[in-house]
Protein backbone atom coordinates (compact mmCIF):
# COMPACT_ATOMS: atom_id res chain seq x y z
CA UNK A 1 0.00 0.00 0.00
CA UNK A 2 2.81 2.68 1.29
CA UNK A 3 4.58 1.19 -1.64
CA UNK A 4 1.59 1.97 -4.33
CA UNK A 5 1.34 5.48 -2.98
CA UNK A 6 4.89 6.34 -3.00
CA UNK A 7 5.06 4.89 -6.82
CA UNK A 8 2.47 7.62 -7.57
CA UNK A 9 3.86 10.40 -5.98
CA UNK A 10 7.19 9.16 -7.63
CA UNK A 11 5.32 9.54 -11.16
CA UNK A 12 3.85 12.30 -10.90
CA UNK A 13 6.96 14.29 -9.52
CA UNK A 14 9.25 12.38 -12.52
CA UNK A 15 6.21 14.13 -14.95
CA UNK A 16 5.90 17.36 -13.61
CA UNK A 17 9.61 17.74 -13.58
CA UNK A 18 10.23 16.42 -17.62
CA UNK A 19 7.11 19.33 -17.32
CA UNK A 20 9.06 22.03 -16.41
CA UNK A 21 12.49 21.29 -18.50
CA UNK A 22 10.38 20.09 -21.36
CA UNK A 23 8.14 23.15 -21.60
CA UNK A 24 7.72 25.73 -24.22
CA UNK A 25 5.91 28.25 -22.42
CA UNK A 26 7.77 29.49 -19.45
CA UNK A 27 4.17 29.96 -17.11
CA UNK A 28 3.43 26.76 -17.89
CA UNK A 29 6.73 25.20 -16.63
CA UNK A 30 6.20 27.47 -13.64
CA UNK A 31 2.74 25.62 -13.02
CA UNK A 32 4.50 22.33 -13.11
CA UNK A 33 7.33 22.86 -10.81
CA UNK A 34 4.54 24.16 -8.23
CA UNK A 35 2.95 20.54 -8.89
CA UNK A 36 6.70 19.16 -8.46
CA UNK A 37 6.50 21.29 -5.06
CA UNK A 38 3.56 19.83 -3.78
CA UNK A 39 4.67 16.06 -4.72
CA UNK A 40 7.38 16.52 -3.11
CA UNK A 41 5.61 18.10 0.52
CA UNK A 42 3.64 14.79 0.40
CA UNK A 43 7.05 13.06 -0.34
CA UNK A 44 8.61 14.31 2.87
CA UNK A 45 5.51 13.76 5.12
CA UNK A 46 5.82 9.94 4.31
CA UNK A 47 9.87 10.31 5.70
CA UNK A 48 8.11 12.04 8.75
CA UNK A 49 9.17 15.27 7.84
CA UNK A 50 6.31 17.77 8.53
CA UNK A 51 7.67 20.54 9.38
CA UNK A 52 9.81 20.60 6.09
CA UNK A 53 6.80 19.69 4.06
CA UNK A 54 5.07 22.64 5.57
CA UNK A 55 7.80 24.46 4.54
CA UNK A 56 8.30 23.50 1.19
CA UNK A 57 4.35 24.43 0.87
CA UNK A 58 4.73 27.62 2.13
CA UNK A 59 7.93 28.88 1.04
CA UNK A 60 8.68 27.24 -1.76
CA UNK A 61 4.86 26.79 -3.50
CA UNK A 62 3.65 29.32 -2.04
CA UNK A 63 6.76 32.52 -2.12
CA UNK A 64 9.40 31.62 -4.41
CA UNK A 65 7.31 30.05 -7.03
CA UNK A 66 4.92 33.45 -6.70
CA UNK A 67 7.95 35.84 -7.49
CA UNK A 68 8.86 33.53 -10.49
CA UNK A 69 5.51 33.91 -11.98
CA UNK A 70 5.29 37.91 -11.01
CA UNK A 71 8.58 38.15 -12.93
CA UNK A 72 7.56 36.00 -15.84
CA UNK A 73 4.30 38.17 -16.07
CA UNK A 74 5.69 41.48 -15.43
CA UNK A 75 8.87 40.32 -18.32
CA UNK A 76 5.37 39.54 -20.66
CA UNK A 77 7.78 37.25 -23.04
CA UNK A 78 6.45 37.70 -26.56
CA UNK A 79 5.26 34.53 -28.54
CA UNK A 80 8.37 34.95 -31.11
CA UNK A 81 10.80 34.75 -28.58
CA UNK A 82 9.23 31.83 -26.78
CA UNK A 83 9.61 29.94 -30.52
CA UNK A 84 13.20 30.23 -31.45
CA UNK A 85 13.87 28.49 -28.03
CA UNK A 86 15.33 25.64 -29.81
CA UNK A 87 16.96 22.33 -28.77
CA UNK A 88 19.94 21.62 -30.75
CA UNK A 89 21.68 20.03 -27.83
CA UNK A 90 19.41 17.93 -26.90
CA UNK A 91 21.10 15.31 -28.47
CA UNK A 92 23.92 15.55 -26.54
CA UNK A 93 23.07 15.98 -22.98
CA UNK A 94 20.21 13.71 -22.50
CA UNK A 95 22.68 11.00 -22.94
CA UNK A 96 25.16 12.58 -20.70
CA UNK A 97 22.18 13.03 -18.53
CA UNK A 98 21.47 9.17 -18.90
CA UNK A 99 25.22 8.80 -18.30
CA UNK A 100 24.70 10.76 -15.02
CA UNK A 101 22.42 9.12 -13.69
CA UNK A 102 23.82 5.64 -14.04
CA UNK A 103 27.00 6.87 -12.50
CA UNK A 104 24.58 7.60 -9.70
CA UNK A 105 22.79 4.73 -9.81
CA UNK A 106 25.77 2.46 -9.64
CA UNK A 107 26.42 3.92 -6.64
CA UNK A 108 23.51 3.20 -5.09
CA UNK A 109 22.51 0.06 -5.99
CA UNK A 110 24.52 -2.47 -3.88
CA UNK A 111 23.41 0.28 -1.06
CA UNK A 112 20.52 -0.88 0.90
CA UNK A 113 18.41 0.45 3.25
CA UNK A 114 16.16 -1.38 5.50
CA UNK A 115 12.20 -0.80 5.35
CA UNK A 116 11.24 2.83 7.07
CA UNK A 117 9.02 2.67 10.04
CA UNK A 118 8.27 3.30 13.82
CA UNK A 119 10.93 6.29 13.82
CA UNK A 120 10.72 9.49 15.61
CA UNK A 121 9.32 12.05 13.62
CA UNK A 122 10.51 15.66 12.53
CA UNK A 123 8.18 17.68 14.17
CA UNK A 124 8.93 21.84 14.84
CA UNK A 125 9.62 21.09 18.57
CA UNK A 126 12.45 18.59 17.44
CA UNK A 127 13.59 21.37 14.57
CA UNK A 128 13.79 24.05 16.46
CA UNK A 129 15.69 22.59 19.93
CA UNK A 130 18.07 21.45 17.13
CA UNK A 131 17.99 24.61 15.29
CA UNK A 132 18.03 27.15 18.31
CA UNK A 133 21.20 25.07 20.30
CA UNK A 134 23.57 23.31 18.60
CA UNK A 135 23.01 25.42 15.14
CA UNK A 136 22.29 28.40 16.35
CA UNK A 137 25.16 30.58 14.90
CA UNK A 138 24.32 29.33 11.12
CA UNK A 139 20.60 30.38 11.60
CA UNK A 140 21.83 33.98 12.32
CA UNK A 141 23.77 33.95 9.87
CA UNK A 142 20.99 32.71 7.39
CA UNK A 143 19.26 36.03 8.36
CA UNK A 144 22.45 38.34 7.48
CA UNK A 145 22.33 36.37 4.04
CA UNK A 146 18.48 36.96 3.66
CA UNK A 147 19.54 40.87 4.48
CA UNK A 148 21.87 40.86 1.98
CA UNK A 149 19.48 39.36 -0.67
CA UNK A 150 17.34 41.86 0.00
CA UNK A 151 19.40 44.87 -0.47
CA UNK A 152 21.17 43.29 -3.12
CA UNK A 153 17.97 42.78 -5.01
CA UNK A 154 16.77 46.19 -4.74
CA UNK A 155 20.01 47.30 -6.08
CA UNK A 156 19.90 45.42 -9.03
CA UNK A 157 16.31 45.99 -10.09
CA UNK A 158 15.87 49.47 -9.52
CA UNK A 159 15.60 51.68 -12.61
CA UNK A 160 18.56 54.02 -12.43
CA UNK A 161 16.98 57.10 -12.48
CA UNK A 162 19.88 59.58 -13.77
CA UNK A 163 20.77 57.84 -17.18
CA UNK A 164 17.22 57.17 -18.40
CA UNK A 165 15.95 60.76 -17.33
CA UNK A 166 18.72 62.75 -18.40
CA UNK A 167 18.55 61.04 -22.14
CA UNK A 168 14.72 61.85 -22.69
CA UNK A 169 15.15 65.42 -21.21
CA UNK A 170 17.96 65.66 -24.09
CA UNK A 171 15.95 64.51 -26.62
CA UNK A 172 12.98 66.30 -25.72
CA UNK A 173 14.94 69.46 -25.51
CA UNK A 174 16.51 68.80 -29.01
CA UNK A 175 13.10 68.36 -30.65
CA UNK A 176 12.43 71.95 -28.78
CA UNK A 177 15.24 73.38 -30.42
CA UNK A 178 15.06 71.59 -33.74
CA UNK A 179 10.98 73.60 -33.52
CA UNK A 180 12.52 76.91 -33.10
CA UNK A 181 14.66 76.89 -35.54
CA UNK A 182 12.08 75.20 -38.21
CA UNK A 183 9.61 78.23 -37.22
CA UNK A 184 12.67 80.72 -37.34
CA UNK A 185 13.33 79.46 -40.58
CA UNK A 186 9.66 79.39 -41.75
CA UNK A 187 9.83 83.59 -40.41
CA UNK A 188 12.82 84.40 -42.59
CA UNK A 189 10.94 82.83 -45.15
CA UNK A 190 7.69 84.51 -44.83
CA UNK B 1 24.15 -41.53 -26.01
CA UNK B 2 24.51 -37.99 -27.46
CA UNK B 3 20.89 -37.70 -27.23
CA UNK B 4 20.93 -38.12 -23.70
CA UNK B 5 23.80 -35.62 -23.22
CA UNK B 6 21.80 -33.36 -24.69
CA UNK B 7 18.67 -33.57 -22.86
CA UNK B 8 20.13 -33.53 -19.41
CA UNK B 9 22.24 -30.47 -20.98
CA UNK B 10 18.71 -29.20 -21.55
CA UNK B 11 17.29 -30.00 -18.30
CA UNK B 12 19.79 -28.17 -16.51
CA UNK B 13 19.78 -25.36 -18.32
CA UNK B 14 16.24 -25.45 -17.56
CA UNK B 15 16.07 -25.88 -13.90
CA UNK B 16 18.63 -23.19 -13.39
CA UNK B 17 16.61 -20.58 -15.29
CA UNK B 18 13.90 -21.51 -13.36
CA UNK B 19 15.78 -20.85 -10.29
CA UNK B 20 17.08 -17.70 -11.77
CA UNK B 21 13.04 -16.88 -12.57
CA UNK B 22 12.46 -17.60 -8.64
CA UNK B 23 14.97 -15.76 -7.38
CA UNK B 24 14.23 -12.51 -9.35
CA UNK B 25 10.36 -12.92 -8.26
CA UNK B 26 11.28 -13.02 -4.97
CA UNK B 27 13.77 -9.68 -5.50
CA UNK B 28 10.70 -8.20 -7.50
CA UNK B 29 7.79 -8.77 -4.66
CA UNK B 30 10.64 -7.24 -2.39
CA UNK B 31 10.86 -4.59 -4.12
CA UNK B 32 7.30 -4.45 -4.54
CA UNK B 33 6.40 -4.59 -1.11
CA UNK B 34 7.95 -2.67 0.42
CA UNK B 35 9.45 1.62 0.42
CA UNK B 36 12.99 1.63 1.70
CA UNK B 37 15.27 4.93 1.46
CA UNK B 38 16.60 4.10 -1.34
CA UNK B 39 13.67 3.96 -3.39
CA UNK B 40 13.96 8.10 -2.51
CA UNK B 41 17.29 8.06 -3.21
CA UNK B 42 16.52 6.96 -6.85
CA UNK B 43 13.79 10.01 -7.21
CA UNK B 44 15.88 12.20 -5.74
CA UNK B 45 18.66 11.14 -8.46
CA UNK B 46 16.16 11.11 -11.29
CA UNK B 47 14.94 14.65 -10.74
CA UNK B 48 18.59 15.70 -10.67
CA UNK B 49 19.46 14.28 -13.91
CA UNK B 50 16.05 16.05 -15.08
CA UNK B 51 17.21 19.29 -13.87
CA UNK B 52 20.62 18.55 -14.58
CA UNK B 53 19.16 18.45 -18.57
CA UNK B 54 17.02 20.97 -18.16
CA UNK B 55 20.47 23.67 -17.41
CA UNK B 56 22.20 22.32 -20.28
CA UNK B 57 19.48 22.41 -23.00
CA UNK B 58 17.78 25.47 -22.39
CA UNK B 59 17.94 28.33 -23.59
CA UNK B 60 15.48 30.29 -21.53
CA UNK B 61 17.16 31.76 -19.00
CA UNK B 62 14.05 31.52 -16.19
CA UNK B 63 13.99 27.80 -16.75
CA UNK B 64 17.21 27.59 -16.33
CA UNK B 65 16.79 29.23 -12.63
CA UNK B 66 13.44 26.37 -12.52
CA UNK B 67 15.96 23.58 -13.15
CA UNK B 68 18.05 25.18 -10.57
CA UNK B 69 15.26 25.11 -8.24
CA UNK B 70 14.32 21.46 -8.96
CA UNK B 71 18.05 20.47 -8.56
CA UNK B 72 18.27 21.85 -5.34
CA UNK B 73 14.82 20.23 -4.43
CA UNK B 74 16.52 16.49 -5.43
CA UNK B 75 19.25 17.54 -2.75
CA UNK B 76 16.81 18.17 -0.39
CA UNK B 77 14.48 14.67 -0.69
CA UNK B 78 18.33 12.95 -0.26
CA UNK B 79 18.93 14.54 2.53
CA UNK B 80 15.61 14.21 4.39
CA UNK B 81 15.71 10.37 3.20
CA UNK B 82 19.26 10.03 5.03
CA UNK B 83 17.70 11.73 7.68
CA UNK B 84 15.18 9.31 8.26
CA UNK B 85 17.36 6.49 7.78
CA UNK B 86 19.68 7.95 10.96
CA UNK B 87 16.03 8.79 12.74
CA UNK B 88 15.45 4.84 12.35
CA UNK B 89 19.19 3.70 13.35
CA UNK B 90 18.57 5.50 16.41
CA UNK B 91 21.73 8.34 15.41
CA UNK B 92 22.48 11.03 18.36
CA UNK B 93 21.54 13.84 16.04
CA UNK B 94 18.76 12.66 13.89
CA UNK B 95 17.25 15.60 12.76
CA UNK B 96 20.26 17.27 10.52
CA UNK B 97 19.28 16.53 7.65
CA UNK B 98 16.06 18.68 7.87
CA UNK B 99 17.97 21.27 9.62
CA UNK B 100 20.33 21.27 6.92
CA UNK B 101 17.60 21.01 4.21
CA UNK B 102 16.22 24.21 6.12
CA UNK B 103 19.04 26.10 5.35
CA UNK B 104 19.50 25.18 1.80
CA UNK B 105 15.52 26.36 1.41
CA UNK B 106 16.87 30.25 2.97
CA UNK B 107 19.83 30.15 0.39
CA UNK B 108 17.28 28.93 -2.49
CA UNK B 109 15.23 32.12 -1.92
CA UNK B 110 17.63 34.15 -1.59
CA UNK B 111 19.74 32.63 -5.32
CA UNK B 112 15.87 33.26 -6.71
CA UNK B 113 15.67 36.74 -5.43
CA UNK B 114 19.23 37.86 -6.48
CA UNK B 115 18.84 36.17 -10.05
CA UNK B 116 15.33 37.51 -10.77
CA UNK B 117 16.50 40.64 -9.61
CA UNK B 118 19.60 40.25 -12.38
CA UNK B 119 17.32 39.20 -15.11
CA UNK B 120 14.63 42.34 -14.23
CA UNK B 121 18.07 44.40 -15.09
CA UNK B 122 19.29 42.31 -17.80
CA UNK B 123 16.17 41.80 -19.73
CA UNK B 124 15.85 45.60 -19.40
CA UNK B 125 18.90 46.38 -20.75
CA UNK B 126 19.04 43.57 -23.55
CA UNK B 127 15.55 42.32 -24.54
CA UNK B 128 16.42 39.04 -24.46
CA UNK B 129 16.23 35.86 -22.51
CA UNK B 130 18.39 33.52 -24.50
CA UNK B 131 21.46 32.54 -22.55
CA UNK B 132 23.47 32.44 -25.76
CA UNK B 133 22.56 36.14 -27.07
CA UNK B 134 23.49 37.47 -23.53
CA UNK B 135 27.41 37.46 -24.25
CA UNK B 136 28.53 40.73 -22.18
CA UNK B 137 31.51 39.13 -20.06
CA UNK B 138 32.32 36.56 -23.06
CA UNK B 139 35.91 37.51 -23.88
Amino acid sequence: MEKVFFIIIASLSVAAALSVVAQRNTLYSAFSLIGLFGCLAVAYITLQAHLIAAIQVIVYAGAIMVLFVFVIMLLNIREEELRVDRNRLLIFSVPLGGLLFGLIYFGLKNFKIDEIKGAPVGTSEAIGQGLFSKYLLPFEVTSILILLAIVGSVVLARREKDGDIEDIEDDEQVVKVSMAEKSKVEETKE
Amino acid sequence: MEQVQVLSLFFQLQQQSQEIAAGYSERFFEMVSQVSATNFLVLSSILFVIGVIGVLTRRNIIIIFMSIELILNAVNLNLIAFSRYWQQQGAPNPYTGQLFTIFVIVVAAAEAVVGLSILLALYRNRETLAVDEIDIMKW
